[in-house]
Formats: structure tokens, sequence, C-alpha cells
């Protein structure tokens, strides 16, 4: 593949962000769109997380984000020309303190609000959704039927596949070591393989977001964190129709369509955390939650573990914005665990604000200079 | 490059063909990880022991790459599939 020196824009990460991002500003007409990726597509935390996709949110903003992609993704076979392995059996959320159930009645009110038909649901009715759950000790559930799951290699490919045809260019094993910025404008981009001229740049590097940053002098408050997840051999369908989530349970739970049952939670702590590696402790704590919600998957054998970052920010909300200091320099980070079923929104929206439109959904609150000025949009829904 | 092997089944646990494998080589995804993310090859329960060197072979046929320098693609844990009823219980002995 023949090397571009200069060219419209530089997406640094070929994630879902990177790669929603690349497509639609290729789809609203931009000529010449490359997106660099250190190792392959879809190779990071997009291909590494638990899949989920919900509208079921505590915030506003999540709320109008999670509804917009759902209805994205529901359609997104038809706009791509690829199975994205879309699964609506709904999120079943799972409370087990009064407060929390009490936190989850105030956050349907608020979906509702918004045109999200979310609801409260009986135990009885909680087992009707996932025939055999195990939740005596549960003190409340919410569901919402539209939630579900996708594929995100299919879903990241699929955008790849689609940029390509409107002409992006994919460097991979392409690792940015520079961003180059003169009189507070972005310039271009050094990387391990040669240097690109390009008047924006946009930072989609997931959970190396802040190291990214820092290339082009932004300091952001973002850090990244390692999640574990675990996955069975493929069973028959049925055994967990929704994606079961508790956040004081610590844990989430789905079967994709294919039959493997997707198990994960949070770390203890929440430390900082760049190495992806696996741990007996959790293959072992997940092992229990798992056969405790569902008795009848003891005999299910796990075929894989493995981990991912979570790249978070102070108030678990994104940062999507370009940077003050400079100019041309845009940020897509920070998702807090949710950017895969954020990203086919946020790649819209963003691509609207670089070529100068006005984004259908104001995503001026993202900005980070929020945590500057105490505009924390503190997300309660997040495991 | 089609061919009579075209059908034939590489990746025995997701059913994956020689043909669906040389697809995607010829759209650039030219390494194991890429063909797993894409095709499920080796994600099943033999975690790629019977299409690994299989499809190895493959890319470096199509890329023109030596078998020996193309990457043979992560091993996750654990090594055989295990029940989760058994790694449940072994953490109450501790």
């Amino acid at each position: 593949m023949t090397w571009k020196n200069t060219t419209d824009a530089v997406i640094i990460g070929g994630g879902i962000q990177g790669c929603s991002i690349a497509y639609h500003l290729a789809k609203f007409g931009m000529k010449d769109v490359v997106v660099i990726e250190k190792n392959t597509v879809c190779s990071g935390s997009t291909g590494r997380c638990g899949a989920g996709i919900r509208a079921q949110w505590g915030t506003e903003m999540n709320c109008r984000f999670g509804l917009a992609s759902l209805e994205k993704f529901e359609q997104l076979h038809e706009e791509l020309g690829m199975d994205c392995g879309l699964h609506q059996g709904g999120y079943l959320m799972v409370a087990y303190k009064e407060s929390e159930f009490e936190q989850l009645k105030k956050n349907i009110a608020l979906q509702n609000s918004l045109g999200i038909k979310s609801r409260v649901v009986t135990y009885d009715e909680a087992k009707e959704i996932c025939p055999g759950l195990s939740a005596d000790d549960a003190v409340g559930f919410t569901y919402h039927d539209r939630d579900g799951h996708a594929d995100p290699f299919l879903t990241t490919f699929a955008y790849q596949e689609a940029a390509k045809r409107l002409g992006v260019t994919f460097y991979k094993f392409t690792e940015c070591t520079d961003i180059k910025v003169e009189n507070g404008k972005v310039k271009g981009v050094s990387t391990s393989r040669g240097d690109i001229d390009a008047p924006i740049v946009v930072n989609a590097a997931g959970g190396y977001a802040q190291q990214v940053a820092k290339m082009a002098g932004v300091n952001i408050p973002n850090f990244s964190e390692r999640h574990e997840i675990i996955i069975t051999e493929p069973v028959e369908k049925g055994v967990c129709p929704p994606m079961l989530m508790s956040f004081s349970g610590n844990y989430y739970i789905q079967q994709r369509p294919h039959g493997s049952i997707i198990g994960g939670c949070s770390p203890e702590g929440h430390p900082e955390d760049y190495t992806c590696g696996n741990s007996w402790q959790f293959l072992n704590m997940m092992s229990k939650t798992i056969t405790k919600l569902l008795p009848r998957t003891k005999g299910i054998r796990v075929v894989r573990q493995w981990s991912g970052l979570y790249n978070m920010t102070p108030d678990r909300q994104p940062i999507l914005c370009e940077a003050d200091e400079v100019r041309g320099f845009y940020l897509s980070v920070g998702y807090s665990g949710h950017g895969f079923m954020f990203g086919p929104i946020s790649g819209e929206l963003l691509a609207q604000k670089i070529l100068g439109q006005e984004p259908r959904i104001s995503i001026e609150p993202l900005h980070y200079k929020r945590f500057e000025r105490g505009e924390l949009i503190i997300e309660p829904a997040v495991v | 490059m089609a061919d009579k092997y075209e059908d034939i089944i590489i990746c025995r646990c997701e059913e994956v063909t020689l043909g669906e494998i040389r697809e995607w080589i010829a759209k650039g995804y030219d390494t194991f990880d890429e063909l797993k993310r894409v095709l499920r090859v080796g994600m099943g329960p033999c975690q790629g022991r019977g299409c690994r060197d299989i499809i190895l072979r493959e890319i470096s046929k199509m890329t023109g790459k030596k078998y020996a320098e193309i990457p043979p693609g992560t091993f996750r844990p654990p090594a055989k599939p295990v029940k989760l009823g058994a790694i449940a219980k072994a953490g109450e002995n501790e």
C-alpha cells in the first residue's frame, strides 16, 4: 500500500470510534481520510469488550446517546452491507440494595421522559425474560427490550469495509509517535512508518488516549483500567436471553446469538493498569457469579478468558470535542467502558462537528474543560 | 482463485471454509488474529489446534511471506475447556 504524505484528516486508532468517525467523514464528503492503527483494526478495547448496547442510562446525555446509537444499530446491516450480529434480548438490570433500586427507578422515569420504553419488572417477569434465573436475594429489576448486544468485531469491520469503499485508507501496524503542532494548530503526525501532514488529527486511541493527547500538548485526566472477561463454548439458545447486569452485584452476563456465554465484571478498587493479563481470581469469581445466577450453566465449559482496557474519565462520560489549545485536534476518548455501544452515534456527531455542521445531538457538554470548571456529568449507571 | 478446494472446512469448530479464509486474506485480513476476529476461526472449543497451521500456510501462500515469519496469533487460557461448575467449586477449597 502506497504511503500518503498528506491527507485531509488522520485518525489515530482503529477501534469502533476511529472506524465510525472515518466512515462518517467520508460519507459526509471528506475526500481523503487515513486511519492509523498500531496493531490491527479492532485489536484493542473494542475487540475485547462485553458487546452490550443499551439505552438504560442515568443521565440525559447518555440516554440520548444510547437511544440514538441503538437506532443506528437497528439499521446498520442495511447501511454498511454487513451483518453486525445484533441481538435485542433486552437488558435486565438487577438491584440487590433498596437504594440501588430507588436509583434504577429514577433512571426509568428519566428514560421514559426521553422516549425510552424501559420499565420496572417483578421477579416473576424477570424469570419469564430469563428462564432459569436465580436471584432470590435481589430487591428489584428493570428491563428495556430494545437493549441488547452486537458483535464488536463484525461491527468495526463493517465500518472499516464501508469506509474503504468510500476511499478511506487504513494503515495497520502503524503507531503514532508524535503529533506536529505549530502556532496552536495541528499540522500532522509522525508514525513508526513515516510522517503524514494533515490539518485535522483525531485522537481515537482508546486505552492510550491520554498518552496520544500529550503528544499534542493536551492534558486530559483520563486513565485506563484492566477489565477481565470470559467466554464459554457455544450452547443452545435461551440460556441467557437478555443481558443480565447489576451494579452492586458487579456483573454482566449475556449469550451471543452464536451460543457462547460471555461474562465480566469490574476490577476491585479500579486500579490504573495497562497490562492485559488474565487472573485465576477473576476466572474463579466470575464462574461463581454465573453459576449462582444461572445454576444450569454449571456443566458449560469456559473456552477463553482475556482482558481489555476501560479508558476512564472522572465522571465516566466521554470526551468528544476539538481541543481549545490545538485547533484541528479532536478527541473521541474516555468512554469509560461504553465506547462500543456509543460508536455509531459518536462517530456521526464528531464527523459533523469536524465538517463545520451542527451535530444533531449537542456534544458541547462533553468538552474536557468541564473537569476544570467542575461541571461533571456523573453517570450513576456504570458497572 | 475458485477451485475444488474452496468448500473444504478448515475450522471444524466454527465451520469456516477455505474459500472464506481466502476471501478475507485477499481483503487484507492477512494475520491469524484478524481472520479469527472476522471469521471466528480458532475461537471454538479446540482453540485453533486444528486450523491454525493450515491458515498460517494459506496466509504464507497468498502474501508471499515465509511461514516462519507469520505471527501465530494469541493463545489464551484456559489451555483446555473447563466447566464453570468445576472452576466455581475449586475456589471453595482454598
